[in-house]
């Protein structure tokens, strides 16, 4: 099969050496590294169609590979395999200003998008943290700190094309297609959006685009309690406020970047909002917001308007997850990501807060708190099996609580390697009939990212 | 004073873009590839901007000399707060052989047509790194010049420059009128939002041809050959620190 590659994509577009295959077979999760046999690295559609025939033929595992930064371990080759490392398919295709639409390859992400569309007065919203691969946002359904106002990728992925198990190349919305909305057939787009590599590989992806805003206004304020910085949040969401970003840092976190990044934020639960707009709706925004934080003890409100006084207000939050670290130099960060009902928030975080003192664990918590979803970076020593046992744990029993609210194990990150058992808990054995149905129709001989969303089939006397 | 600044804003090939060099060796692909506005020409129309918003000067005029898609660029500088724009038209085998001699023959022509007080450009373009226009324009002026600039500020019918030079920070104070080029720390340019683009189409560009200036566009400069960088070499694992020893001293490196 090997020689078959290279005439496929070329003598230097397979790669066997360890150190390339190792880097391929990790993300930026606590999941160890997992490497894939062979890694490929295609140069357009056509070329992945080949090697995945090549694949299913000779029954190879194959993996696609954006940017490696994913959350759990979603790209390690747990049965060995093909690694498409998609990186050299990096064409941003197709802009169309007046549409706000583009097509962009798996090898663009989104800085560099934000970076090429700069002077058309457009951008991609959605903001996961890492500068990850369009397509693979949309593999792991991703969201991140703007999605209160702009949604997830399942709100703003038009069109993909998809490489199949067996090399057919489709497009979810027909080709070229590109409406702002449709009833026509099933959506397979959003079937695709999410499945992390276990049902095809996405070679392009069509994204619906805003307008950058006019203005932009950050503010921060300190509350007395969880329960008032929540309730501040339901309050601003239920006011109308159509705000940009709603974070939430509880008082380990906020102590964490003042030691950090040598600030003097209170020590206490706090808020970061952010408000796009016209520069009359933002005074109005801002208004309104203070307003409902004073109702509800918030304090010290400080905003600011120009790029360098928002940068220092929100360097805070931007550096929570090296400050969580520089907690225990020498420790390794995970981070969960439950998400619930908002006026659930108050509750799971308590409990959450009680759990983490009672069993001595450090996870200062800072959250997407506008659509109900918070996390906890926990703190741990890798070479403590004890520890990492504890924190395992602790886990399972967050994303347990969360699904006893009505919520999910994950809100962003995905399923991964880890959380298989819980999406089975979380929908229930005939969803998951139903899901795994969908996985052996596109897929029968598993070869789409092995061990991955689902967990392996139960024998057959078990249904 | 006029209370005017021209602000020259040259179309290159976006600076994400990877460089392909033609087969003939000519030149570089420029055909279908991204171009945008130089990112020192879009620092120096932020600052121009900010002076306006400031309420210490009048108007920003931005000037661009190229072929036709060169309005696209000053289009964007448009949005970006300017007021209005001068395209200077040079295309074809000119437009080739354009360079900063020519450049700054033209902004001296239209700074003194313009009977500008400031003249602000970006330090260098991206594409050929001459970092000469500004200089030159400012000698074809014979006004004073503030290059490198890292901090300007108005005062009192002078222009005071923080430099940013190999050794620190030099701070100069010059008479107006003046040149000043853009240094990468003067500030961060704003993005162009929709409502300032819809904007932009309104505001009016001027077309002068550069014979209307005066300006000759004859090259005493001749491209021979353009080359890719050397491709980078793999390396060499030796075993030994011996061998290490060995192989430097046959590549004459010790």
């Amino acid at each position: 099969a090997l020689s078959t590659f290279r005439s496929i994509c070329g003598e230097d577009g397979v790669s066997l050496a360890t150190a390339v295959r190792e880097q391929h077979g990790k993300d930026e999760s606590v999941h160890r590294c997992r490497p894939p046999d062979v890694v490929v690295f295609p140069r357009c559609v056509e070329e992945v169609s080949a090697l995945a025939k090549v694949c299913h033929d000779n029954r190879l595992p194959m993996i696609p590979f954006g940017t490696g930064t994913g959350l759990e371990g979603g790209v390690g080759a747990v049965k060995g395999g093909v690694c498409f490392s998609l990186r050299k398919m990096n064409q941003i295709l197709d802009f169309h200003q007046e549409d706000f639409d583009v097509t962009v390859e798996p090898g663009v992400t989104r800085k560099a998008l934000n970076a090429y569309l700069r002077d058309t007065g457009l951008w991609f919203p959605v903001d996961p943290g890492a500068d990850a691969s369009l397509c693979g946002m949309a593999a792991s359904s991703a969201s991140g700190t703007n999605a209160v106002r702009y949604g997830t990728m399942r709100e703003n992925v038009i069109n993909l094309e998809v490489v199949l198990a067996d090399g057919t190349i489709i497009h979810t919305a027909g080709k070229g297609r590109r409406p702002r909305k449709t009833s026509a057939g099933y959506n397979l787009t959003n079937l695709f959006v999410g499945s992390e590599g276990t049902l095809g590989i996405i070679t392009k992806a069509t994204l619906r685009l805003y307008g950058i805003p006019e203005a932009t206004v950050s503010a921060v304020c300190s509350f007395p309690s969880v329960q008032a910085a929540v309730n501040s949040t339901v309050q601003i969401l239920q006011a109308g406020v159509a705000i940009a970003r709603i974070e939430f840092l509880d008082d380990v976190m906020i102590n964490a970047c003042n030691m950090f990044s040598s600030l003097s934020y209170p020590v206490t639960p706090t808020l970061f909002l952010e408000f796009h707009g016209s520069e009359q709706s933002l005074a109005e925004q801002v208004n309104t917001t203070e307003e409902i934080t004073q109702a509800n003890g918030g304090s010290d409100f400080q905003w600011a308007r120009d790029a360098e006084t928002r940068k220092r207000l929100w360097k805070a939050r931007h550096d929570a997850w090296y400050a969580a670290q520089a907690l225990r130099p020498g420790c390794k960060a995970y981070s969960t990501d439950v998400c619930v009902p908002i006026s659930q928030l108050p509750q799971i975080i308590v409990e959450t807060k009680t759990d983490l003192i009672e069993n001595k664990l450090t996870g200062p918590i800072a959250g997407h708190v506008g659509d109900g979803n918070f996390h906890c970076l926990m703190v741990v020593d890798p070479n403590d099996p004890e520890e990492l046992r504890r924190v395992h744990l602790f886990s399972e029993r967050l994303a347990r609580r969360a699904l006893a609210m009505n919520g999910t194990c994950t809100g962003e990150h995905g399923v991964g390697l880890g959380k298989r058992a819980l999406l089975y808990e979380e929908m229930g054995s005939m969803t998951m009939q139903v899901m795994q149905g969908i996985k052996d129709t596109l897929d029968p001989n598993n070869l789409m990212n092995p061990g991955k969303v689902l967990l392996p089939r139960e024998p057959q006397s078990e249904k | 004073m006029s209370g005017r600044v021209l602000v020259g804003v040259k179309r290159v090939i976006d600076y994400a873009v990877k460089i392909r060099v033609k087969p003939d060796k000519s030149g570089v692909v420029t055909d279908g590839v991204k171009h945008s506005m130089n990112p020192f020409c879009e620092i120096a129309v932020e600052e121009a901007v900010k002076l306006k918003e400031k309420k210490l000067i009048k108007e920003v005029v931005a000037v661009s000399c190229g072929p036709q898609q060169a309005q696209e660029t000053i289009r964007t500088a448009l949005a970006m707060g300017a007021d209005r724009g001068i395209h200077v038209e040079v295309s074809g085998k000119d437009y080739d052989n354009l360079g900063p001699l020519h450049v700054s023959k033209i902004m001296a022509a239209l700074a003194k047509k313009e009977e500008a007080q400031l003249v602000i450009l970006g330090k260098q373009a991206i594409d050929d790194d001459c970092n000469q226009t500004g200089q030159m324009t400012a000698a074809l002026l014979d006004w004073p010049q503030g290059t490198f600039a890292s901090e300007v500020t108005l005062e009192g019918g002078k222009v005071k420059v923080v430099r940013e030079i190999d050794g620190g920070l030099e701070t100069v104070k010059i008479n107006m009128p003046a040149v000043v080029t853009a240094d990468l720390r003067l500030n961060t340019p704003r993005y162009a939002t929709l409502p300032n683009i819809m904007k932009a189409k309104k505001k009016k560009i001027a077309n002068v041809k550069p014979s209307e200036l005066g300006v000759d566009l004859t090259s005493r400069l001749e491209v021979l050959r353009v080359d890719e960088p050397p491709q980078r070499q793999a390396g060499i694992k030796v075993e030994t620190v011996d061998d290490l020893v060995g192989k430097l001293r046959e590549t004459g490196s010790i």
